[in-house]
């Protein structure tokens, strides 16, 4: 049975995803939140707005740390209480589960939750060693680890214990791209072929160019209330009924099995069981496709199908926009791309823009009930969350 | 081993500076630790000694890294991989000398050790893997 909404998500914010050229992050986000604000127009912000709760990765890319005050200045919030959260790649992800909890808590009515990345100024090498930061410095780091190289370690793994191919990796990309060239708001809108993908470069073997996300400037936001005041604010309000989070090692190395994040299988099933719902339920999901070896084991691990099939599911189609079960409506973090700390909440705009029936090109037809699962560093936190329309 | 040293990560490092491969190893519930830990996370026992480890083991995975950070350009393209030790637990290093076309997940590797680098965080002495040495000199 499908249980009751945790809260409800009024509006949601995304500012253009891409190389934006002479931005500061706070500025990014405030595209976002302007948004947001317009798009709900019974919600006074300055006035409704108790709260912030934003997810930032890295103080190194734009030299600046205490995001939570800065953006809340940025999107006219103050002197509302904000805070920062930092979970590498899953940090708007916890937010939103912060968010979740202020309001469940009855300190807060409505809050705002979101996130940005600024990261395109910086060259490729630099972003490698900032977002490496988000491994194990003594044993990863170290020894000349990249994130790649963690996700390529997984990849090889999967290969050689399920006879993943390089093939259905690409598949991954193929697909994203597809969506993403539909998305106005995506990094890389173009569609590419499977033999481009196959033919790009090596960035950490098995792992090409076109099985990476994207180095992106962007940031999101959603505005939630308790349920039972979302009709004060929209007539279309989107339910989150289920929320799940995970820790694991932070060394990749540390764990007993490397072709599944367990973080992301219990984050999966505490969603699961929270919002009384199962996989087969699913119209539409959003994964952590940071890698595309990475959306093959989501697949696994949310239950989308058994462990070791994730590769044949994308090859067999099920995942595509006219699919059984869309995976990445938006691009993913493949073609969207993938400013770290906006992701997750990101992702639940995607879902916001589906469950409304907002997603123009890309939507897909009799949507019900969403997943956004949101993975940082290299399964050391993972979310999931469970939507459902009004 | 009969040592004192705390039993911290810094510890392991300079271990590695005198060629050692090693663990913790919890002398109340037996859990071998690797990074070493002052607290044990099975029993929360702080009582622990220093195992030398044989540094050998059986390849989990591995990847050629070609793009890298800043500090690491000179030596891309190189290999890494993940060990599983014959005493247990798993590590994480480069591996040396092997090509990497001939690098298979299965494969047996040793530990050996880079002791250029002086032990003084956080700049540490690096371990590293190789091939075994055969008794016949093929490998």
């Amino acid at each position: 049975m499908i249980r009751k909404p945790l809260v409800s998500i009024v509006s949601a914010g995304l500012s253009k995803f891409g190389r934006l050229e002479g931005m500061y992050g706070r500025e990014i986000f405030a595209e976002a939140a302007k948004e947001a604000f317009e798009r709900c127009p019974n919600l006074n912000p300055a006035k409704d707005i108790e709260a912030l709760f934003v997810g930032h990765m890295g103080e190194s890319y734009e030299h600046q740390g205490h995001t939570g005050p800065t953006l809340a200045d940025w999107a006219g919030l103050l002197p509302k209480p904000a805070m920062r959260l930092e979970s590498a790649c899953a940090s708007s992800g916890v937010a939103l589960r912060t968010g979740i909890f202020a309001i469940l808590s009855g300190m807060h009515d409505v809050v705002m939750v979101g996130g940005v990345e600024k990261m395109t100024h910086r060259t490729t090498s630099e972003v490698t060693e900032f977002l490496a930061m988000a491994s194990d410095f003594p044993f990863e780091q170290w020894h000349g680890i990249t994130f790649p190289g963690l996700y390529a370690l997984m990849a090889t793994a999967h290969m050689h214990k399920y006879g993943t191919t390089e093939e259905q990796m690409a598949l991954v990309a193929v697909k994203n791209h597809h969506n993403g060239a539909l998305n106005p708001k995506a990094h890389m809108q173009k569609e590419i072929t499977l033999e481009k993908a196959m033919s790009s470069r090596v960035i950490a073997w098995p792992l090409k160019l076109y099985d990476c996300s994207l180095i992106t400037d962007g940031a999101s936001c959603l505005i939630l209330t308790r349920p039972d005041l979302a009709k004060k604010f929209t007539d279309t309000p989107i339910h989150i009924i289920g929320s799940g989070q995970a820790s694991d090692a932070i060394g990749l190395y540390e764990r007993e099995e490397l072709s599944t994040l367990n973080a992301g299988r219990l984050a999966g099933q505490e969603a699961y069981k929270m919002a009384g719902v199962k996989p087969k339920d699913l119209d539409v999901a959003e994964v952590h496709d940071c890698f595309t070896i990475a959306e093959i084991i989501a697949y696994e691990d949310l239950g989308l199908c058994k462990p070791g099939k994730g590769g044949s599911l994308v090859e067999k189609g099920a995942t595509t926009l006219d699919g059984e079960i869309p995976v990445n409506t938006s691009g993913g973090l493949k073609s969207k791309g993938h400013p770290v700390g906006a992701t997750g909440t990101a992702q639940a705009y995607e879902l916001y823009l589906q469950l409304t029936g907002q997603a123009d090109r890309r939507q897909v037809s009799g949507v019900e009930i969403g997943l956004s699962h949101n993975v940082g560093g290299s399964g050391a936190t993972a979310t999931v969350h469970i939507y459902r329309r009004e | 081993m009969s040592e004192t040293r705390p039993f911290t990560m810094e510890s392991f490092y300079k271990f590695v500076s005198e060629r050692k491969l090693v663990a913790a190893k919890c002398n109340e519930c037996g859990t071998m630790l690797l990074p070493p830990r002052p607290v044990c996370t099975k029993c929360l026992s702080t009582d622990f000694k220093w195992v030398e480890l044989k540094g050998k083991g059986k390849l989990l995975s591995y990847t050629v890294i070609h793009v890298s950070p800043v500090q690491f350009q000179s030596m891309a393209p190189y290999t890494v991989g993940i060990l599983e030790l014959e005493d247990g637990p798993h590590l994480p290093g480069m591996i040396r000398g092997v090509k990497s076309e001939k690098i298979r997940v299965g494969m047996d590797l040793k530990v050996d050790f880079d002791t250029s680098i002086p032990a003084q965080w956080p700049l540490w002495p690096r371990y590293f893997f190789s091939l075994p040495r055969s008794p016949h000199g093929s490998s």
